[in-house]
């Protein structure tokens, strides 16, 4: 495999399309030991991993521990609500005292965009960024490029719609930087006010119209509303938002056929995406839950296992 | 090379008997399962049901098996072993599984192999299979099915060809320090 070896999942920067494929092809193998009687297996037995979540999640941080526990490791949780954190502790103490205390890898949420990169710099473990303010959120793009790939074989040559509000996704970014490695091509789609034009890139275009956007897609991700963020006058109302951005049944008659349906979660139903949609045959929203897990073993497997 | 051990006619032979063995202390066939480790345990088992089907008629179940997650040196080791498939396309219930595999050696890899199986489901029996018996056991292990037995030295190398890996059959002991040689 070619270059060195990553330490950490902070964003794609260091990672090689090979890693990244690697890592992709390891996730089929922990998607067996999932659909077994026992799904779990020994491979990081004796190892203990840290989520260290500084900001609220509920599915991402499950899933983390879940995965971690399938792969026989001991898990060591942490919510900064619940924590020294919130009497004043700075990250910096906090990650020093769980090192202290011979955790293997951390797991790092938080509200802060580069936050991970410190945590990764005062632990010296591998760390995993499972979220970091705007910026990154690369197990939820390696999951959804699991998902497509999945479902066509390959993600060489597909073309893949991002709608909604890209301004505040990390999910986004980490999937424009992710798939276009992968071979896919990204559209990144939203009201202008919600579309930063420092996003295009190789093998990422922007556009305003939802339509061009779907046209000849084979995959259409919904993104969330962050409602909270909607003060500033992003955008003129919900209503004016989901007639011209939901991902509904009108709107998909613009993508071909065979397209499936993604969204990150959580969703605002009858917002970004139609419930319609969101449970109908071309959905596989569930399906990337299921996947996150097995993508999310794969990626422990990568950093935990064989270190260079 | 130090010594050639098997010629590919000598190889199956020692296939053809050990077809043999299984079936007299099975009392035939039924309810048997061939489990190939992963890489070349498989085109071993692949081959002993090609005999099983010969001498008796019947076709019996297979399955491969990769060890990898399930190695006990997984969490040490320097470099990251590539997982490989596991395919069991049957139900373990009620059958007498032969696991398979090339080289018998410190009986770390076949009791990966079983704890790996048994995750599966949860076979009548597990038997065991190899074509060389090398020695120098770390664990309680031994083999119901050998084709050869090797005493060897750990400073010694064996080599299984096999046409489908490798595109010959033999069987081969080499130096440690030649292989590390040829390699580098």
């Amino acid at each position: 495999m070619t270059g060195p070896k990553p330490k950490h999942l902070l964003d794609f920067q260091d990672w090689s399309p090979e890693r990244l494929s690697a890592l992709l092809d390891n996730a089929d193998t922990m998607s067996q030991v999932l659909d077994r009687p026992v799904k779990k297996v020994p491979a990081l037995q004796g190892l203990t991993v840290c989520t260290a979540f500084f900001e609220n999640s509920t599915r991402t941080r499950v899933s983390f521990e879940l995965a971690a526990r399938r792969m026989s490791a001991d898990v060591v949780s942490f919510a900064a609500g619940a924590s020294s954190v919130s009497k004043g502790e700075s990250i910096r103490d906090t990650i020093e005292v769980l090192t202290a205390y011979k955790v293997d890898a951390f797991v790092v949420r938080h509200a802060a965009a580069g936050a991970a990169h410190l945590v990764a710099r005062y632990s010296g473990k591998p760390v995993i960024n499972a979220g970091d303010g705007r910026r990154a959120h690369p197990t939820q793009a390696l999951l959804d490029a699991y998902t497509i790939r999945r479902e066509f074989g390959s993600l060489e040559g597909k073309k893949v719609a991002i709608i909604g509000d890209v301004r505040h996704s990390r999910v986004a970014r980490s999937n424009a930087e992710l798939l276009p490695k992968l071979g896919a091509e990204v559209v990144l789609c939203g009201p202008a006010t919600l579309l930063p034009r420092d996003l295009a890139a190789a093998g990422v275009t922007l556009t305003t119209d939802p339509k061009e956007a779907l046209r000849n897609a084979d995959a259409v991700m919904a993104l969330r509303l962050q409602q909270e963020r909607m003060d500033a006058g992003y955008i003129g109302s919900l209503q004016d938002y989901a007639r011209q951005y939901q991902v509904n049944d009108d709107l998909l008659a613009f993508a071909p056929e065979h397209a499936i349906v993604l969204h990150p979660g959580p969703m605002n139903r009858d917002v970004e995406i139609s419930s319609q949609v969101a449970d109908g045959p071309r959905s596989r929203i569930l399906a990337q839950v299921e996947n996150g897990q097995a993508v999310r073993m794969s990626t422990l497997y990568h950093l935990l296992v064989g270190r260079q | 090379m130090k010594a050639a051990i098997l010629s590919a006619d000598e190889m199956r032979r020692a296939l053809t008997r050990i077809a043999h063995e299984i079936l007299e202390r099975n009392k035939g066939a039924e309810h048997l399962a061939l489990i190939g480790v992963h890489t070349r345990g498989i085109p071993l088992a692949q081959r002993l049901a090609a005999k099983l089907r010969e001498l008796e008629g019947v076709e019996v179940p297979l399955g491969r098996l990769d060890i990898t997650l399930y190695r006990d040196d997984l969490s040490e080791i320097a470099r990251q072993p590539i997982i490989r498939e596991t395919e069991v396309p049957f139900d373990l219930a009620r059958r007498r599984v032969v696991l398979v595999d090339d080289v018998l050696y410190t009986g770390r890899t076949v009791r990966a192999a079983l704890d790996a199986l048994i995750d599966l489901g949860r076979p009548e029996g597990i038997q065991l299979a190899v074509l060389i018996d090398r020695g120098h056991r770390e664990l309680p292990i031994r083999a119901d099915y050998v084709g050869k037995n090797l005493p060897t030295a750990r400073s010694e190398v064996v080599k299984v060809k096999l046409a489908e890996t490798d595109g010959l059959d033999s069987v081969e002991l080499w130096d440690l320090d030649d292989v590390r040689g040829e390699q580098a």
